[in-house]
């Protein structure tokens, strides 16, 4: 029996039990709290245990919390912009102006839909031209309200379509790349579920880069690089573990600046935990990034890409 | 150096092997045998239907800059490899062998040039390199060429040849999209003149980070212009692509390139922008 399927049982049991307690009166506290602390053991080795494939799956579950569930748990108010003022706006990237912890921010996440309908409109969070034009607006609204700038990513990847291309979506996203670098104010990027290629890079170009624990971050999806390098998908789970993608992995490399715990199980289980994790760990960071001057920032943050990969940088 | 386009105007994949040299190549558009040398002096284009062959990053660089201007940046200290990544060939493997295919350290070749006497940082992807991906080389040979061209005044002229992100850096690669977009702020700061050329094929992450952010974009004949790559669009969405889809004139017609020019007036467009663009020129 795996981890996995040893969890479910006792997971079942545990219900069974608050059935009977609820249903014949009894008091079963004690029985219950063994087997609830047996089951959070389960989960954690679960989760830790987890090979890079199985983080994929997590963070790719459709029950995993959404950017705009994130963006309303984390911050005070939120007042939404629509639009990008040429073509439509894009449900799949969504964003404004918002309170965190009583100051402004602009906040821009992608929304992969909690209901079948919203999933369809929102392309399952696959972000069109429109979506990455309408960042755009928002990165430049930021600038001039001198904000700091908060990105929550989730995306499988920017969406590959005929209209996409049309409407010219590899530059939307070389557009909010370079808006986002040269920001006047403190930029931080969350990586909740998957950072998928450039429609995550997009909005990726921050002072700092923080990952939930069962998040990816990657140049292509597994299944895409194994169709290419092994011409067949079903290496994919050791696609994902060469292409180093996971939050782990990346810290160790130098590309990501913390990893923010998830509750065992994954973000599903718990996402008032989840969000407090996050608010805690993004507060930190801009606290931090407040204290430098305009000057010192944009310095940090070009030398931050200016070496990434080169030999002997300072990662 | 295969031919890339089929008959019915649409993009054709075919495996990227050794130059063997021989006497006689065919083209796989019309299926005649053209004499390499013919081929050669037609700028690579074919002298029968007119399709065009890719140029090696080298050829490109002699076809634009006045003759022997040309001098070669010495190569970058990189890291090498840092995934330690394997597919079906160790990584090292696929560098050393694009290496000794190639004659060349990476998938673009940089250097100090004229054109038209104007003295320029001019780069030139290959294709022939790992589908002339970008990786932590291309990434850091580009950010040098720029910073050097901010520093040292001279406009930036970069000639695009890439499917995209080397996927076998993984997160390495798609960072160093932010990395030339970082080098080509310093240009803006500089107020310094970027021109592109986008040609066959300008796709994935080099589209979407440093090809697409130019002052200047020109597009050749027979470029292949596009964020997602035929095939990928086709089977991520089901949709029919339609005729012409992403080509250059696709371009121009949705306002992504100033001209679309064939390969025997590169130069001379290339060189009428500079001399607008520089003063003095």
């Amino acid at each position: 029996m795996t981890d996995e399927e040893h969890l479910r049982i006792l997971e079942e049991k545990a219900a069974e039990l608050r059935r009977l307690a609820q249903e014949n009166g009894l008091d079963l506290s004690a029985e219950l709290a063994i087997l609830e602390q047996k089951i959070a053991e389960l989960k954690r080795t679960v989760c830790e245990g987890l090979s890079a494939w199985g983080r994929v799956q997590l963070a790719r579950r459709p029950d995993r919390p959404s950017g705009l569930s994130f963006a309303q748990a984390l911050c005070d108010a939120f007042y939404e912009l629509r639009g990008d003022r040429a073509i439509s706006d894009d449900p799949a990237l969504r964003g404004g102006v918002a309170k965190l912890a009583g100051k402004r921010i602009a906040i821009l996440f992608h929304q992969r839909g909690m209901t079948p309908e919203e999933q369809r409109q929102a392309r399952f969070g696959m972000a069109s031209a429109q979506g990455y034009w309408k960042a755009k607006r928002i990165m430049e609204i930021a600038a001039r309200l001198k904000l700091p700038l908060l990105t929550l990513i989730n995306t499988p990847g920017a969406y590959p379509g005929v209209q996409a291309e049309a409407h010219n979506i590899a530059g939307a996203i070389a557009c909010c790349i370079w808006q986002m670098l040269r920001h006047p104010g403190p930029t931080v990027a969350v990586i909740l579920g998957e950072g998928g290629s450039g429609g995550a890079v997009a909005l990726a170009a921050a002072d700092r880069v923080l990952m939930l624990e069962n998040a990816t971050y990657s140049v292509i999806s597994p299944e895409g690089a194994a169709s290419i390098l092994w011409k067949d998908a079903k290496f994919a789970p050791q696609a994902a573990e060469n292409l180093k993608l996971t939050a782990r992995d990346l810290w160790a490399l130098g590309v990501v600046d913390e990893v923010i715990p998830e509750p065992p199980g994954g973000a599903h289980t718990d996402l008032q935990k989840t969000v407090a994790a996050v608010r805690e760990a993004v507060i930190h960071h801009f606290s931090e990034l407040s204290r430098l001057s305009l000057d010192e920032l944009l310095r940090l943050r070009y030398n931050r890409y200016r070496h990434v990969g080169s030999a002997g940088a300072p990662n | 150096m295969p031919i890339r386009r089929d008959k019915r105007d649409r993009y054709v994949e075919v495996e990227v092997g050794v130059p063997p040299e021989p006497l006689w190549v065919r083209c796989e558009a019309c299926g005649e045998l053209v004499f390499r040398r013919k081929l050669q002096e037609n700028q690579y284009i074919c002298p029968r239907c007119g399709a065009y062959f890719f140029l090696s990053a080298r050829e490109r660089i002699a076809s634009l800059a006045d003759p022997d201007s040309f001098q070669e940046f010495s190569t970058p200290s990189i890291c090498e490899d840092p995934l330690g990544f394997s597919d079906q060939l160790p990584y090292k493997e696929r560098v050393h062998r694009a290496r000794q295919e190639t004659g060349l350290f990476e998938a673009v070749l940089a250097g100090s040039a004229r054109i038209g006497g104007i003295p320029v940082i001019l780069a030139a992807m290959d294709f022939r390199f790992i589908g002339g991906s970008m990786g932590v080389g291309v990434g850091e040979i580009l950010r040098t060429a720029m910073e050097l061209a901010a520093q040292e005044r001279k406009p930036f002229v970069l000639v695009v040849s890439s499917g995209g992100a080397r996927v076998q850096e993984g997160v390495l690669s798609l960072l160093q999209m932010v990395k030339v977009v970082a080098a080509r702020e310093a240009l803006a700061q500089a107020a310094v003149p970027y021109i592109a050329i986008l040609t066959y094929p300008s796709t994935g992450g080099v589209l979407a980070s440093i090809g697409s952010i130019a002052d200047v974009t020109i597009a050749e004949e027979g470029a292949l212009i596009g964020f997602a790559g035929p095939r990928v669009i086709e089977q991520t969405t089901g949709e029919r692509l339609p005729p012409g889809f992403q080509t250059a004139k696709f371009a121009q017609e949705h306002g992504m390139v100033d001209a679309v020019v064939p390969r025997a007036k590169l130069r001379e467009e290339l060189l009428r922008a500079l001399s607008v663009l520089v003063e003095g020129g």
